[in-house]
């Protein structure tokens, strides 16, 4: 293999927070959760030599207050990074964290890093979805989009207008299961361990941060059939087959092969191939599908030699879409075995290392699996794909 | 039983007590341990510290009950307690302490202390206190009660205050902290660092102490203090290298305790009570006998807690923390004008401070001056060098010393001082001299500018008799050393305008010195107190009392230095100078001393050995004296002078009240702190006269009404 190839070193996140007042990160601000995320992160990584870091990238959709001020820069800084180590902070809305991966990784690749930081926050408690806003008026005066394409679940709605053969009964069921899996998964103890502890703070005192808040392993489908639809009446998209409004962060680290080896770094996975790909905003649900497409073609590989995929679960039929388009079932035990989003919540910009860390695990313990995809929706109509390889596979780094 | 039921007096006090609460959480350890964790949080911002007043205690007891309850049911695996971001706890709230109505309800204060606290020790499950801010006296002592302490390197200052305060650390501290960290850096941190202006230790030396078992830094505080916790309740061995053996209690405690007490009463003498009291704690907690030392601390805080130094302490604390931040007869701070350059009339050793001082503090160009290009040129050489210095001792990056240094210019044209803002003269203290460099400038500098004089013993209205616009003048009255002394008397005249005064003040703000605003009287507040005393004990001797007398009656109150030390500290012919220029303005009352004229020119006065330590009066002195005393001169005893004293300072005193020299006794107080360093338990000087009855005798009345004492039962 070569020694410019980019491997996924290791990632962590926090416990992901209901939004809101309720949730146990309301008086937790939003840039203390990627310090605690990357300090975790460096924690369990003692042969990084801190000053090799050479850059950190911190996604974040809404950057403003707790969220502004140049993510990477002040995050490194308050978790303790030398000064000389730089760092930005980037937006591509959900694909933030993915994106943050593929920028730096990137960057390794053209040999103009050894190691770098990538990451994700959203407290979407403190900064809700679209708050301050200020959309061009020319997206609806001249029709590019439709008024429905700036709210997600809308757009969810349409993708079932698209395709009626998923119903949403199929959604409710994929929901469910998503909670039942990842359930299971947490008895297993899948979960726990790439979770960083958080201090948090209340009227009642300190406490600690140690599990997702939002997952309902209760959940079942009269339950389901019964929300309501709130983005349409007699609609089919509900707070139960989508994910929901969360507060969490993820970090990860991303190095050159030489690096990862000349350090002591673990290598968990190596990027074999990203891509982005837009789709019409109105249905921005479906973007994994071309992004996929993209990302398998640059690859060499077809969705066959996929083992494993984590795709997010913004909304259950943006999911069904996907494996529909590729002809899987629904309920394909490849894909999001330890359930999704719906369950474990989706803080927008963090989510796509949250994806890529858990596909990491289940590659150490699935070394049957040659290849794994994580991808995701984005707003607007884009979709996000990156496509990693198992290290614990027997022909890695042996080419097809 | 809730624990208020057991302190009927303090429940039933009406104190009015911001209430520190004791917020439970269970936090589940990576273990599968719980740890019940206790957040101190008075609920208001980062401006408020968390204090433990009673109310506060009572539910913290109950809280660490109610926990150690649910540890013996097995319900949780151990007990922590933390604090509101940036604080654990700033101490006990004095000024509650100082509001208790009678004896037999603060003697309530230090039980209900080591009966809560105590809780942490011998619970039924380990217990740890989280330093994760400030953390003074009783704040520390909670982490000193319980059986394991980390510390965030980012906690601004740990300290056991309570000495400086006229107490003792009485929750447990003299007594458990020796026992974990030796007698001698237990001594460090109860008596030596509380008498350094109350120094306090950093996170770090805190842990090198052994106070703390481990720090962490401050991103994830909370974290890794639970990971550890979660560590130690695993079996992880905590080592603690300065818990004393058998050789230090039997060998090493008795020779620091000797040793600690000879310093303090060579430094500070007898008078003070609170170091004294905790010096015997310490003592006892050679014995490891929590139950003795406490019981020890409760009689020793149920003594002071209600003594008049402590309530003198506390009084002299406000003035220091709180008067002095809002300057009696101050006008609005609007009006300052904004100082962009500073002028300095002269090139001597004070005009060189003053340059230091006020370029480091106020980062603007400062520009002095003198007749002589070769005096301007080594002035500035040596300004620089002390930037310089201050550079290589790390108190400044390269960078600052670059900046200050440029902004340092000399000259010998007084056109340069054109855009200055501020000019001050430190030019030879003579009121010709003073008139004309003034005159000299005023025409050069802008009719705004504010011009400032450092005299102490000139009328700064004379200075000002030939001015265009004296409106604009002021005096700023510095102690030496400059860069040390907090003080500064602000002068007004009677022209002097608002906005010369406001931005007089806020020129003593930025210097971060306290300022208090005085008229222009003979020796404004500090020399003329210090005069009054200090021809008293010249008078004295002259008129045949030995300077042993002079001093044994000046002991009771406690001063920092005898008055002959202190005439030696401040120069003997400026002694003898401030003598006569007080004995000139009121010749009734103030004494010039003939033979500290003589005693200056022979430049003798104390005996010292070869490094400087006073060992005595210098015989020659005495004959100098002996040749001054008039026939039938007939000396007064040690009891008469100190009476003579008290009643001279309470009658100069309640005199300078009258005329206005400042707007409040307590102003007289706060300048005699900050600028002769009086000590806190006289409260400054004028509740020390109303407590030994001076005020009454002097001039019928009290300066303070309630006086500033403790409860009398």
């Amino acid at each position: 293999m070569a020694n410019d190839d980019v491997v996924f070193v290791d990632g962590v996140r926090t416990p992901f927070g209901r939004a809101g007042e309720k949730g146990m990160y309301w008086q937790t601000r939003a840039d203390d959760l990627a310090v605690k995320a990357l300090s975790g992160l460096l924690e369990r990584n003692p042969s990084l030599p801190l000053d090799r870091i050479d850059d950190v990238a911190i996604a974040a959709t809404t950057q403003t207050g707790d969220q502004g001020l140049t993510l990477g820069r002040t995050v490194g800084m308050l978790a303790g990074l030398p000064v000389t180590v730089p760092g930005y902070a980037l937006d591509r809305m959900c694909a933030g964290a993915m994106t943050a991966v593929t920028t730096v990784g990137g960057g390794i690749a053209f040999g103009a890093y050894d190691v770098a930081i990538a990451g994700g926050v959203e407290h979407m408690g403190r900064h809700p979805m679209g708050l301050d806003a200020d959309p061009n008026p020319r997206f609806v005066a001249e029709k590019l989009v439709s008024t429905d394409a700036l709210n997600m679940g809308k757009t969810a709605e349409r993708i079932h207008d698209r395709f009626p053969h998923l119903t949403k009964e199929r959604s409710d069921r994929y929901a469910m299961r998503s909670q039942q899996k990842y359930a299971a998964a947490l008895a297993a103890g899948h979960i726990q361990h790439d979770l960083v502890p958080v201090a948090t703070q209340s009227a009642e005192g300190w406490g600690l941060a140690t599990a997702d808040e939002a997952p309902r392993p209760e959940t079942t489908m009269e339950a389901l059939a019964a929300l309501k639809t709130p983005f349409r009446e007699h609609g089919r998209v509900t707070a139960g087959n989508a994910s929901g409004l969360n507060d969490g962060a993820t970090m990860s680290i991303i190095a050159s092969s030489s690096a990862a080896k000349e350090l002591g770094l673990t290598t968990k996975m190596r990027m074999v191939s990203f891509a982005f790909s837009g789709v019409d905003p109105d249905i921005m649900g479906i973007g994994p599908v071309p992004s996929t497409e993209k990302a398998l073609r640059k690859a060499g590989l077809t969705i066959d030699d996929i083992g494993l995929f984590e795709l997010n679960e913004a909304f259950a039929v943006q999911v069904l879409a996907f494996t529909d388009h590729f002809g899987l079932d629904d309920d394909d035990p490849r894909i999001n075995p330890w359930g999704g989003a719906i369950a474990i919540g989706h803080p927008l910009a963090s989510s796509g290392v949250r994806l890529m860390l858990q596909l990491a695990r289940q590659f150490e313990q699935r070394p049957d699996v040659r290849y794994g995809v994580t991808a995701m929706c984005v707003g607007l109509g884009q979709g996000g794909t990156v496509i990693w390889e198992n290290p614990h596979h027997k022909r890695y780094g042996k080419g097809k | 039983m809730a624990i208020r039921d057991e302190f009927p007096r303090l429940a039933a006090a009406e104190l009015d007590e911001v209430i520190t609460h004791s917020h439970v959480r269970d936090i589940p350890l990576a273990s599968g341990r719980t740890l019940a964790l206790i957040t101190l949080d008075n609920g208001r911002d980062h401006t408020r510290p968390s204090t433990l007043g009673p109310a506060t205690l009572f539910e913290l007891g109950d809280t660490l009950e109610a926990q150690r309850e649910r540890a013996s049911r097995g319900e949780v695996d151990a007990i922590a307690v933390t604090g509101k971001p940036y604080f654990l706890a700033a101490g006990a709230d004095l000024s509650n302490v100082g509001a208790l109505p009678d004896r037999a309800t603060a003697a309530e204060l230090p039980r209900l202390g080591h009966r809560v606290l105590g809780l942490l020790h011998q619970a039924p499950v380990p217990t740890f206190v989280f330093i994760n801010g400030l953390a003074l006296g009783g704040g520390l002592e909670i982490g000193l009660n319980a059986d394991y302490r980390t510390i965030s390197s980012a906690a601004p200052a740990v300290a056991l205050p309570e000495v400086f305060l006229g107490l003792v650390p009485g929750w447990g501290g003299a007594t458990i902290l020796p026992n974990l960290i030796g007698i001698e850096r237990a001594l460090k941190v109860v008596i030596e660092n509380p008498l350094k202006q109350n120094r306090m230790l950093k996170p770090a030396e805190a842990l090198e102490l052994g106070i703390a078992d481990v720090m962490f830094g401050p991103a994830t505080f909370l974290e890794s203090s639970l990971a550890w916790a979660d560590a130690v309740l695993g079996g992880k061995k905590v080592e603690r290298p300065h818990v004393p053996g058998t050789l230090e209690r039997t060998v090493k405690w008795p020779i620091a305790l000797r040793i600690a007490r000879e310093t303090l009463e060579q430094k500070l003498g007898t008078v003070p009570q609170a170091p004294y009291r905790a010096l015997e704690i310490l003592e006892l907690a050679k014995r490891n006998d929590r139950a003795a030392g406490f019981a020890a601390e409760d009689a020793a805080l149920a003594e002071l807690i209600p003594g008049d130094q402590f309530v003198a302490s506390i009084y002299a604390f406000d003035l220091v923390q709180k008067r002095a931040k809002r300057p009696a007869g101050a006008p609005d701070k609007e009006l300052a004008k904004r100082v962009t350059k500073v002028g300095i009339i002269g090139a001597g050793l004070m005009a060189s401070q003053f340059a230091l001082l006020f370029v480091r503090r106020l980062q603007v160009p400062v520009v002095i001056t003198d007749l002589d290009q070769g005096r301007v040129d080594a002035a500035v050489a040596g300004i620089r060098r002390e930037i310089a210095a201050l550079a290589d001792k790390g108190r400044i990056s390269t960078d600052e010393q670059q900046r200050l240094s440029a902004l340092i210019s000399g000259t010998v044209d007084k056109a340069d001082f054109a855009d200055c803002d501020w000019v001050i003269e430190a030019v030879f203290e003579e009121l010709g001299v003073k008139q004309q460099v003034f005159a000299e400038v005023e025409p050069h500098v802008s009719p705004s500018a504010v011009l400032a004089t450092n005299t102490s013993s000139l009328s700064v209205e004379q200075i000002g008799a030939r001015l265009e616009h004296p409106e604009r003048l002021v005096g700023f009255h510095f102690f030496n050393p400059v860069a040390v002394m907090p003080l500064i008397e602000v002068v007004k005249t009677p022209s002097t305008d608002a906005a010369t005064l406001a931005t007089a003040m806020r020129v003593a703000k930025d210097l971060k010195k306290t300022a208090v605003i005085t008229r222009d009287t003979p020796g404004f507040v500090v020399n003329r107190v210090l005069a009054k005393l200090l021809g008293e004990a010249m008078h004295a001797v002259e008129q045949g009392s030995s300077f042993e007398d002079v001093v044994a009656a000046q002991r009771a109150f406690g001063f920092p230095m005898d008055p002959f030390v202190l005439l030696d500290l401040v120069g003997l012919k400026v002694g003898a100078h401030v003598l006569d220029t007080h004995h000139a303005a009121f010749p009734d009352r103030f004494f010039e001393s003939r033979a500290l004229h003589e005693l200056a020119e022979q430049g003798i006065l104390l005996e010292k050995d070869g490094k400087g330590k006073v060992k005595g009066i210098d015989k020659r002195a005495r004959r100098i004296v002996a040749a001054h005393t008039p026939a039938g001169a007939k000396p007064l005893t040690v009891e008469q002078l100190r009476v003579r004293i008290e009643d001279g300072l309470a009658d100069e005193i309640q005199r300078m009240l009258d005329d206005e020299v400042v707007a409040a006794a307590e102003d007289i107080d706060l300048c005699m702190i900050l600028g002769a360093g009086w000590p806190f338990q006289m409260g400054g000087i004028t509740p020390y006269l109303d407590r030994v009855g001076a005020s009454e005798r002097a001039f019928g009345d009290t300066f303070h009404t309630p006086r500033v004492e403790g409860p009398k039962s």
